[in-house]
C-alpha cells in the first residue's frame, strides 16, 4: 500500500478519521471534515497525486448525510486511494475543486445537478448533466423514483457566451449532424475561417444510466454496463464484473482472464482501424478508409465468431465469461489476425505515403503536453501529447500482468500522432492477442454466481480502447447495487476537443473531433 | 497512385452480395430465440433471466399468460441457457423487421399447475391480429411510394438517444462490403434531402425536440424506421425520467427493425422493406 500515508494522516492534523482497505486494489480515507480540497492538494503537489474522478452518493438514509468520494492514483503504485468526505443532509454544498483541477469542471457540476449538491467557489456553476429548461430535481437523490414523469420540454434556453466583434460569427452544429455520429451541440465562434473558440453542450443522450443500475439486479446490470457505450461494450461491461468480482470477492478463471484479455484487445483494433480510416477520409483520402471499412468488417466476424456478437455482447458475465473456444478456433482466428495485420500495414504505409494527407495532419489540433496534463487528459488523446498512461500497465487487471504493455507516447500532440499512437497500438493488441490465444485453453471459464454480500464498494479500471474506463460499485441486499458511478473517458476528453480546435480552420474540426473520437453515449450517460 | 491502384486491384470485389445470396453467418452468431411454445412447460426460468422483460409472465389463478416480445430482446441468448427442456432455442434469424410495433409481440395462454408449472397451451396468437383488408391498404401504399421513389432512396440517420452500437451497423452499410449504394440508397447530410429517418433510440428528453424538428423538416411523402431493440421500445432503458422509450412515443414509424444492434443486413432488410423491396417475415412461432 501507499508507505506516504501515516505520514499523510499526521500532516492533515486529526482531519482523518479512518483508512480501510477492504479488497487489495483500494485505500479508502474517511475524512472527518469536509476539507477535500485541502486533503487531494496536498497529495498532488507534495505526493505526486492525480485526480481520477470525483463523484457523490446519497448515504441519507444510512449515514444523514451525502458522500464525496475523490479517487486518487500514484505513479508506482498499482492501488487507488478513494478520499471520503461527508456533505450535511441539509443545504448540502461543498467547497470545489474545480478551480485547481480543471479536469473536474463537468463532474462536480453533474454532482451539483444529479444531487443538488452546491458547489462553493466553482469558477462556471452552470448546469451541465441536466439542460437549462429541466425542471428542478435531483435525479440521483434516493427519494427521486427511476420513472418519474417530468413536465413536457419547454423549449431552449441555453445561453452561450456570445461572439462579438467585426467579422466575427456565431456557427452552430447540431445536435443533429450532417453524418452518422452521436448528438451533441458545437457553437463555433469564428473571425473568417479560424475559430476562436469553442463552446460545447452535451447530455443531449442522457438516458438515466447511473439511476437505472440502482434498480437492476447484478446479473442484468451487465446488459445495462454493456449499453453505456456501443463501440466500448466489452470493456464497460468488463470493468463492470470486474468491480462486482472485487467487491464480493467472486474468483475469475485464469482462462477467463486471459479470454478477457483477448476480447479486449479485439475491440481496441477494430475501432482503432476505422479511426484511422475515418481519420483519412475527413482530408479525402477515401480509398484509405474503403481499406480501413473492409478489414474492420473482417475484425467483426471474427468478434461474432469469439461471441455470438458483432460488438462483443453478452460474453462477459460475472465471475467469467460465457462461451468457450476450442483450440482449433483460437488457432483460425490467429491466423486471420495476423493476415488482417498484415492488410493494415499496406494501409498504414499507403496512408504515409500520401504528403497531402500528411500535410493536412501534422500539426492540425495541436494539443500542449501542459494543457493536456492540466485538464488529466486520458487514453489516445493523453499519449499523443505526452502522457504515458495506460492502466493496463500501471493497475494491471484481468490477465495483463503476464503480458509485456508497451505505451506509445508522442509529444507533438497533433492529429497525426494521434493517429500515430492508434496505429502503434494495433501492432501491440496484435501481439497481446496472439501470445494470450497460443496459450493452453484447458479449464474452467466462470465461476457460479451466488447470492452477493450487501454494503460492499469496489472501483474497476480498465484501459478501454478511448482510454480510461471507472466503475465504481456499492452493493445492496438481494443481489442489487446501491450506486454505481460511471466514468468513460470522454468525459475527461471533451475539454481536450475544446482546446485543440482553437485556431484552426473550421473545416478542420470534423478530422479534428475524430482524431479523438469521443463517445457522446459514454460522456452523457 | 500506382500503389493506390495496385492495393484496390489485388482486393477485387468484395461486396457481400446479400440479398441476392443468404448472408454468411458464422455458427456462433445469436440471431432470434424461438419459442416451442407448445412444448413449454415453464416460462419462469426464462422470464426471470431476461434483462429487459421481453418474456414476461402474467398468473391468475389457474392461467398463465406469456408474451415474448422481439422489440425488447437484445439477443443475449440466456432465456435459451435456462432452457432444460430445449423448449427455448436460439437460431440464427436475423430478418426480423415489421411494418407494427404489435406484429413483435407473441402471447401464449397456459393453464397452470399448481406447482408454478404449466401443462396445456390454450391458446398462442401474435399480438395484432392480421387483416387481409389492413395488409392490402399498407401494399398498396408501399407500392405507390416505390414508383414515387423509383429506385432510389435518401437515407437521414438521426441518433436520439443511442449508445452508438446501432450507428457502427448503420456506418456499416456504407463500407465496401455492404454497399447500401447498389441499391440506389444513400445517406445524406440533411432531412430536407431525405425520404425516410432511420432513428436509432431510445428518444432522450433532450432529444424529443430535435427529432420532432427533423421529422418536420422532412419532405412528404416520407418513412420513418426505428432501429434495434432501444428504438423500438426504449430497451434496457425503457421509459424513466430521462427516456421517453421507443421512437413511435415521439413520431409515426413505419418499419421495426429488431437487434442489438441489428446487423448490417438486417438494417439492409429492413430498410428494402420499408420501400417494398423485400418481404417482411411473421415469425408467428406456430411452426417453430
Amino acid at each position: 500500500m501507499f508507505p506516504f500515508l501515516d505520514e499523510f494522516r499526521a500532516r492533515l492534523d486529526g482531519q482523518v478519521e479512518s483508512v480501510t482497505h477492504p479488497n487489495g486494489t483500494e485505500v479508502y480515507v474517511q475524512l472527518r471534515g469536509a476539507d477535500l480540497q485541502g486533503a487531494v492538494s496536498t497529495l498532488k503537489n507534495d505526493y505526486s497525486g492525480r485526480v481520477v474522478t470525483i463523484f457523490a452518493e446519497d448515504r441519507r438514509a444510512a449515514e444523514n448525510c451525502f458522500l464525496i468520494h475523490c479517487v486518487m492514483d500514484f505513479p508506482g503504485y498499482p492501488e487507488f486511494l478513494i478520499l471520503s468526505s461527508r456533505v450535511a443532509a441539509e443545504d448540502p454544498h461543498f467547497r470545489s475543486l474545480s478551480a485547481e483541477f480543471p479536469a473536474l469542471n463537468w463532474q462536480e457540476r453533474e454532482m451539483q445537478d444529479w444531487f443538488g449538491i452546491k458547489l462553493d467557489g466553482h469558477p462556471n456553476p452552470r448546469r451541465v448533466a441536466l439542460h437549462d429548461n429541466w425542471p428542478a430535481v435531483n435525479p440521483l437523490r434516493k427519494d427521486f423514483s427511476v420513472d418519474t414523469i417530468l413536465p413536457p420540454f419547454e423549449g431552449e434556453r441555453h445561453i452561450y457566451r456570445p461572439a462579438v466583434g467585426e467579422g466575427v460569427f456565431q456557427v452552430p452544429v447540431g445536435p443533429v449532424h450532417a453524418g452518422i455520429i452521436e448528438p451533441g451541440h458545437f457553437s463555433f465562434a469564428v473571425a473568417g475561417e479560424p475559430i476562436l473558440y469553442l463552446q460545447l453542450r452535451m447530455f443531449y443522450t442522457h438516458k438515466g444510466t447511473e439511476k437505472l443500475f440502482e434498480g437492476l439486479p447484478i446479473p442484468k446490470a451487465v446488459f445495462l454496463a454493456e449499453s453505456i457505450s456501443g463501440d466500448s461494450s466489452f470493456s464497460h461491461g468488463t470493468a463492470f464484473c470486474q468491480a462486482v468480482e472485487r467487491a464480493c470477492e467472486i474468483e475469475v478463471p485464469t482462462l477467463a482472464l486471459r479470454m478477457r484479455c483477448v476480447l479486449l484487445e479485439m475491440e481496441r483494433i477494430y475501432n482503432h482501424i476505422a479511426d484511422v480510416g475515418a481519420i483519412a477520409t475527413d482530408v479525402g483520402f477515401v480509398i484509405a478508409n474503403s481499406h480501413a471499412g473492409r478489414l474492420r468488417e473482417r475484425m467483426l466476424a471474427i468478434n461474432e465468431q469469439m461471441t455470438g456478437n458483432r460488438l462483443l455482447r453478452g460474453m462477459v458475465c460475472i465471475g467469467g465469461v460465457r462461451r468457450k473456444w476450442h483450440a482449433s478456433q483460437a488457432t483460425l482466428w490467429s491466423k486471420s489476425i495476423r493476415e488482417i495485420e498484415a492488410e493494415f500495414r499496406l494501409l498504414v504505409s499507403l496512408i504515409h505515403s500520401s504528403d497531402s494527407t500528411r500535410d493536412r495532419l501534422e500539426t492540425t489540433g495541436f494539443l500542449s503536453p501542459d494543457k493536456a496534463q492540466d485538464l488529466g487528459i486520458v487514453g489516445v488523446g493523453g499519449r499523443a501529447s505526452g502522457i504515458a498512461r495506460d492502466v493496463r500497465r500501471d493497475h494491471p487487471y484481468a490477465a495483463y500482468s503476464q503480458f509485456e504493455i508497451k505505451v506509445p507516447c508522442y509529444e507533438a500532440g497533433d492529429v497525426w500522432h494521434r493517429m500515430q499512437v492508434r496505429i502503434d497500438e494495433v501492432y501491440e493488441s496484435v501481439r497481446i492477442i496472439l501470445e494470450a490465444l497460443g496459450d493452453e485453453n484447458h479449464g474452467e471459464i466462470n465461476s457460479p454466481l451466488r447470492e452477493l454480500p450487501a454494503g460492499r464498494c469496489a472501483l474497476a479500471a480498465v484501459e478501454g480502447w478511448r482510454g480510461e474506463i471507472i466503475h465504481w460499485i456499492r452493493t445492496g441486499p438481494n443481489n442489487s447495487l446501491e450506486r454505481c458511478k460511471i466514468k468513460d473517458p470522454s468525459l475527461n476528453n471533451w475539454p481536450a476537443v475544446v482546446e485543440a480546435v482553437q485556431g484552426n480552420i473550421i473545416a478542420d474540426f470534423p478530422v479534428i473531433n475524430k482524431s479523438f473520437n469521443l463517445s457522446y453515449s459514454g460522456t452523457d450517460r | 497512385m500506382f500503389k493506390i491502384l495496385g492495393q484496390s486491384f489485388r482486393n477485387g470485389v468484395v461486396t457481400n452480395p446479400y440479398p441476392a445470396v443468404p448472408a454468411g453467418l458464422s455458427e456462433n452468431f445469436r440471431g432470434r430465440p424461438a419459442f416451442d411454445f407448445k412444448r413449454w412447460h415453464d416460462a419462469r426460468p426464462a422470464a426471470s433471466v431476461c434483462p429487459t422483460g421481453a418474456i414476461s409472465i402474467q398468473d391468475s389463478a389457474s392461467t398463465r399468460r406469456v408474451e415474448v416480445d422481439y422489440g425488447l430482446c437484445v439477443f443475449c441468448g440466456l432465456c435459451a441457457d435456462v432452457s432444460t427442456d430445449g423448449a427455448v432455442r436460439i437460431t440464427q434469424d436475423f430478418e426480423l423487421a415489421a411494418f407494427e410495433r404489435r406484429d413483435l409481440i407473441t402471447v401464449a395462454n397456459y393453464e397452470l399447475n399448481s406447482d408454478g408449472s404449466h401443462e396445456r397451451m390454450t391458446s398462442v396468437a401474435l399480438g395484432s391480429v392480421r387483416s387481409d383488408a389492413v395488409e392490402h391498404v399498407g401494399q398498396k401504399l408501399r407500392d405507390k411510394l416505390r414508383s414515387l421513389l423509383g429506385r432510389s432512396l435518401a437515407i437521414r440517420e438521426v441518433d436520439a438517444g443511442s449508445c452508438n452500437g446501432c450507428e457502427i451497423e448503420i456506418t456499416a452499410l456504407n463500407n465496401s462490403i455492404h454497399d447500401i449504394e447498389r441499391f440506389g440508397i444513400h445517406f445524406v447530410a440533411s432531412p430536407r434531402h431525405a425520404d425516410m429517418l432511420l432513428v436509432t433510440g431510445p428518444v432522450t428528453r433532450n432529444m424529443e425536440l430535435a427529432l420532432k424538428k427533423t421529422y418536420d423538416a422532412t419532405p412528404d411523402p416520407k418513412l420513418v424506421v426505428a432501429v434495434g431493440t432501444c428504438g423500438i421500445s426504449g430497451g434496457i432503458f425503457g421509459r424513466n425520467y430521462a427516456s421517453l422509450g421507443g421512437v413511435d412515443q415521439v413520431v409515426p414509424v413505419d418499419v421495426f427493425i429488431p437487434g442489438c444492434p441489428p446487423r448490417p443486413e438486417a438494417l439492409l432488410h429492413g430498410i428494402l422493406a420499408a420501400v417494398g423491396r423485400a418481404d417482411v417475415k411473421t415469425w408467428s412461432n406456430y411452426d417453430d
